[in-house]
């Protein structure tokens, strides 16, 4: 069985210029102390071809579950997820060619690798689910292009002999040895060392050049999305509260949440810190109206009131925002109704 | 530390890794070696399989037919001739003893194999299986676990058991597995939490892939120690079995031994050398097994964690 | 006064494959209502220096120099004087403190624990009246006390550890890593905690972290391990801002300024990994990394040279002139 390319090589041709297209996606999981648990309430999302994208966001924002069921690994409860304009089949045949196409990096490189198989077998259990041919040929493809070469000086070596750099390259070459259209990687860099980090990213925007894959990184590290990202997408409790182009989002914060996440990442000194009081809220308790609000600072400091917004703010939910991926959106009342003055 | 390769081929790269699971072999070895207890368990059984083995030779089968032994003195207390005197037919005792090696340990380890199979296959599929097939293995598990053990094997052995050892084997496999395939379960739980499990998913494995490939090994080394304790449990419940009749009365073994030793008042005539040899031999075994199985766990078990 | 000093701390692991130095000669000294961070990757040492201060080294261990909490050097102390000081004048919060707590325990009765172990005359009625104040210092509510541990937040249990620390008023604080794991608004919460506690009680704290930013903002100085050394120290801030010593240089590189132009698509990062400590190279142990090593970083070991007002780096580039701004 061979992998047929999908992707032909006049990308004008393909039907929709977005590789990967979720619309209106909701994720729920019974909740651990009972409820339900709307992991993903509600998100749109475009991804082009070539683009990297950062979902950004705090813990239990639903950028996991996201990325997760864009994979294939979680059923949606409703909405859709499209691969090439076509929507994703969940039957056995269909997933595991879906597999071939989109790939996962985890965030923890020890744990991602069977500390029994070697790096050759690692790396080759792909391609050899997949009966692809030339195995040997693609592994050692596969190794030389996430960063460790010769090849051959890796193929018996086991992951406890590696550092945590290099089996970060061994599971991103397990990935590429299927030849991927995009990679999902989940914290790719958080359990590495701070020195080893540029390495990885430089590793990442490498693949983007060079093979063209399409990227999708799910971080709390605004940092990194500085780093590589070209767009964007900030989640808040299952919903995107901004999204755009790297620069604008975070040069130029909209949203009140994004604002407040900006200014206390360490690398900010200029900002004033706003530090949120509390923790994000349970998904299984989503609040009234905009979900942000018992937090919010505008609420707080009464420059919701004053624009007249306050009452949206605690029973309307702004809208859920459109899968547009050129624009800097955010959803928030304030920013849809700005203060007059 | 590392290995020096020289040819990229896939061929010298299999032959290598063989290399390596030769020496981590002799890593275990020597690891189990440190364990007394064990290596003494390992020798007891030794004797016991040569014995058993030999046990035509030393013994030609005529020697325990009791048609050919009409002559000799019953119940004799041990002589020069009959070491460890006669039974109430004049067959050696030690003869019979020897002979009875082969049909416990054949029972005891067959009923084992079967028991870490079935145990195996059921552990990991309801541990793996998050669905309704998970659910009904786990739901077959506890319900054969609740079911007192003993009582089952000798209901079973009485309707079945007087046709000879396989039945036997079967009886003791399925009643013996449980045990195994909840300890198969908890390790496939602790073992699929991991990563490398789900990347398996994603490169696109099917659930049978993912789990021989990756829960399987790292869920063996648990069952053979596991095992290893099963045929204890095996081996003194057919002896059981045999003590009280419910199995094939023409196949001597230890239990079937005593049954025929109390049976013809032995213990009234202080016969204790047909009373005590049956029983020690099982004991020997049992323990044999049990110091091996504890050795293994140990052994197994510090790798397993570090994982 | 210094509150904690250590002098020419070595410590190196006897193991089967030969001794392994993890910490190769370390002065630290920290003063009262002082923020002092010590940042630094894998194998660099960090977390075997954390382990002098309450000697929780193991019996392999060979440990020279001299490690004082409140005056007294912990290293020659007689035992019981070393229970006396474990907890009751120097405390440490582990790194991964958040899965230390017994999970079938209610908090309170946790936090009563070492208030009860150190003050026999203490009842338990007064024990839980203390740890209320604690929980209340930590910003917990005090019915937080009657909860398990699955029922906090990462950021709630990282709390509790901390007021865990501070249960028999120590001098010295210590906190490995009290942030990984944590979400960047909880991040910035326990790090505003820890500059309280500081402040307020007049503890002498040492934050260690493999990143550099939280450091720069919330210590007052910070000195930046490698291979068992201290490679460079000096003001918090303006270590993150004008780094001497190649190592930091990288460090501060790895956290992009959001904003910065020169950082867009530039992921900037050093080549090889941190180096184990029982193989280390001759010379300068950076030197196969540095991209500024010269021949001589092949042959000479520096140790740290003046390299500005309050400030001191060992890299030999830094005297001779030749550093980067």
């Amino acid at each position: 069985m061979t992998t047929t390319s999908v992707s032909e090589s006049t990308p004008s041709a393909s039907a929709s210029p977005n590789v990967i297209e979720v619309d209106n996606l909701c994720v729920s999981f019974p909740g651990r102390r009972g409820g339900i648990a709307r992991a993903v309430d509600g998100v749109n999302l475009n991804v082009g071809r070539g683009e990297v994208v950062a979902l950004v966001g705090e813990s239990g924002c639903g950028k996991t579950t996201l990325a997760r069921s864009i994979l294939g690994l979680e059923r949606p409860e409703s909405g859709e997820i499209r691969f090439h304009g076509l929507p994703l089949n969940y039957g056995a045949k269909a997933l595991k060619k879906y597999r071939s196409n989109v790939q996962l990096v985890l965030q923890d490189p020890t744990g991602s690798l069977n500390p029994r198989h070697s790096v050759y077998e690692a790396v080759a259990e792909g391609p050899r689910t997949h009966g692809m041919d030339d195995e040997p040929g693609r592994v050692s493809r596969a190794l030389a292009q996430a960063g460790l070469r010769p090849p051959e000086r890796f193929f018996l070596r086991y992951p406890h002999e590696l550092s945590g750099g290099q089996r970060q390259r061994v599971v991103i070459a397990g990935a590429l040895a299927l030849e991927p259209e995009v990679i999902i990687a989940d914290e790719p860099v958080s359990s590495l060392d701070a020195s080893v980090r540029g390495e990885i990213l430089a590793l990442m925007l490498k693949l983007r050049e060079e093979l063209e894959v399409t990227l999708l990184v799910v971080t709390h590290d605004l940092g990194l999305a500085w780093n590589i990202a070209d767009r964007i997408v900030v989640m808040y409790l299952g919903r995107v509260v901004e999204e755009g182009p790297t620069e604008q989002v975070l040069n130029d914060p909209q949203h009140p949440y994004t604002k407040a996440l900006l200014s206390v990442v360490p690398e900010m000194e200029q900002v004033e810190a706003i530090v949120l009081t509390g923790e994000a809220p349970d998904p299984t308790k989503i609040p009234s109206g905009c979900r942000f609000h018992p937090r919010c600072q505008k609420v707080k400091d009464g420059t919701a009131e004053a624009a007249g917004v306050l009452d949206k703010c605690m029973g309307t939910s702004p809208l859920v925002l459109p899968p547009d991926a050129t624009q800097h959106v955010a959803a928030c009342h304030l920013v849809t109704n700005p203060p007059s003055a | 530390m590392s290995v020096e390769t020289a040819p990229m081929q896939v061929l010298s790269s299999r032959a290598i890794a063989r290399q390596r699971r030769v020496r981590s072999t002799k890593r275990f070895v020597e690891a189990f070696a440190q364990h007394k207890s064990g290596v003494l368990g390992v020798v007891m059984l030794l004797v016991f399989v040569v014995l058993g083995l030999l046990a035509p030779v030393l013994f030609p089968a005529e020697m325990i037919e009791p048609i050919n032994t009409v002559n000799n003195p019953r119940m004799a207390s041990p002589s020069a001739e009959f070491w460890l005197g006669t039974d109430e037919l004049g067959r050696s005792v030690l003869a019979l003893l020897v002979w009875a090696i082969r049909p416990s340990l054949i029972v005891g380890i067959s009923a084992s194999i079967i028991a870490m199979i079935l145990g195996t296959l059921l552990g990991i599929s309801s541990g793996h299986f998050r669905n309704w097939f998970g659910a009904l293995c786990e739901r077959l598990t506890d319900w054969f676990l609740v079911i007192p053990f003993l009582p089952l094997v000798i209901v079973l052995a009485a309707v079945f058991g007087q046709q000879g050892d396989w039945i036997l084997i079967v009886v003791l496999g399925i009643t013996a597995w449980p045990g195994t395939a909840r300890l198969v379960r908890a390790q496939t739980l602790s073992v699929e939490g991991r990563p490398y499990i789900e990347r398996a998913k994603v490169l696109g494995n099917s659930d049978w892939k993912q789990m021989s490939r990756h829960v399987l090994p790292n869920v063996m080394p648990l069952v053979i120690a596991n095992t290893t304790l099963t045929v204890a449990i095996v081996i003194l419940s057919q002896t059981t079995l045999a003590f009280i009749g419910l199995t094939d009365p023409n196949s001597v073994n230890w239990g079937s031994m005593l049954d025929n030793a109390s049976a013809s008042g032995a213990p009234l005539r202080g016969a204790w050398w047909y009373l005590l040899p049956p029983g020690i031999c099982v004991i020997l075994v049992v323990l044999a097994f049990t110091l091996i199985g504890r050795a293994l766990e140990v052994v197994l078990n510090p790798r397993l964690g570090s994982e | 006064m210094a509150l904690l000093e250590m002098r020419d701390v070595h410590l190196t692991y006897r193991t089967d494959e030969g001794p392994i130095p993890a910490v190769r000669g370390v002065n630290l000294s920290v003063d009262a209502g002082e923020i002092v961070g010590v940042a630094g990757e894998s194998g660099c040492g960090k977390s075997t220096l954390v382990s002098t201060v309450l000697r929780l080294f193991p019996k392999t261990a060979t440990v020279t120099g001299e490690v004082l909490v409140a005056g007294e050097d912990v290293l020659t102390m007689k035992w019981n004087r070393v229970r006396a000081v474990r907890w009751g004048e120097a405390a440490v919060v582990f790194q991964g403190a958040l899965h230390s707590l017994n999970p079938i325990q209610k908090i309170g009765k946790q936090l009563v624990e070492p208030i009860l172990l150190h003050d026999k005359k203490s009842s338990e009625q007064k024990a839980l009246k203390k740890v209320r104040e604690l929980l209340a210092q930590v910003g917990l509510p005090a019915r937080h006390a009657d909860a398990y541990p699955h029922q906090l937040s990462g950021g709630q249990k990282q709390r509790v550890m901390i007021a865990l620390a501070l249960t028999c008023d120590p001098e010295v604080l210590i906190a490995d890593e009290p942030t990984t794991a944590l979400d960047v608004m909880v991040q910035a919460q326990i790090l505003e905690l820890l500059t309280e506690i500081a402040r307020e009680r007049s503890m002498a704290v040492v934050i260690i972290s493999h990143d550099l930013s939280v450091l720069a903002t919330t210590c007052d100085r910070v000195a930046i391990m490698y291979a068992g050394r201290i490679v460079e120290e000096g003001v918090a801030r303006e270590v993150f801002d004008y780094p001497k010593h190649p190592y930091t240089r990288a460090l501060t590189g790895a956290f992009p300024t959001i904003g910065d132009p020169e950082s867009r698509y530039a992921p900037s990062g050093l080549a090889g990994d941190p180096p184990f400590p029982g193989d280390l190279p001759e010379g300068c142990p950076f030197h196969p990394r540095c991209p500024d090593a010269i021949d001589r970083c092949k042959e000479v070991d520096v140790g740290l040279l003046p390299a500005g007002p309050a400030r001191r780096a060992a890299c030999i580039l830094v005297n001779e002139g030749v550093a980067a701004s």
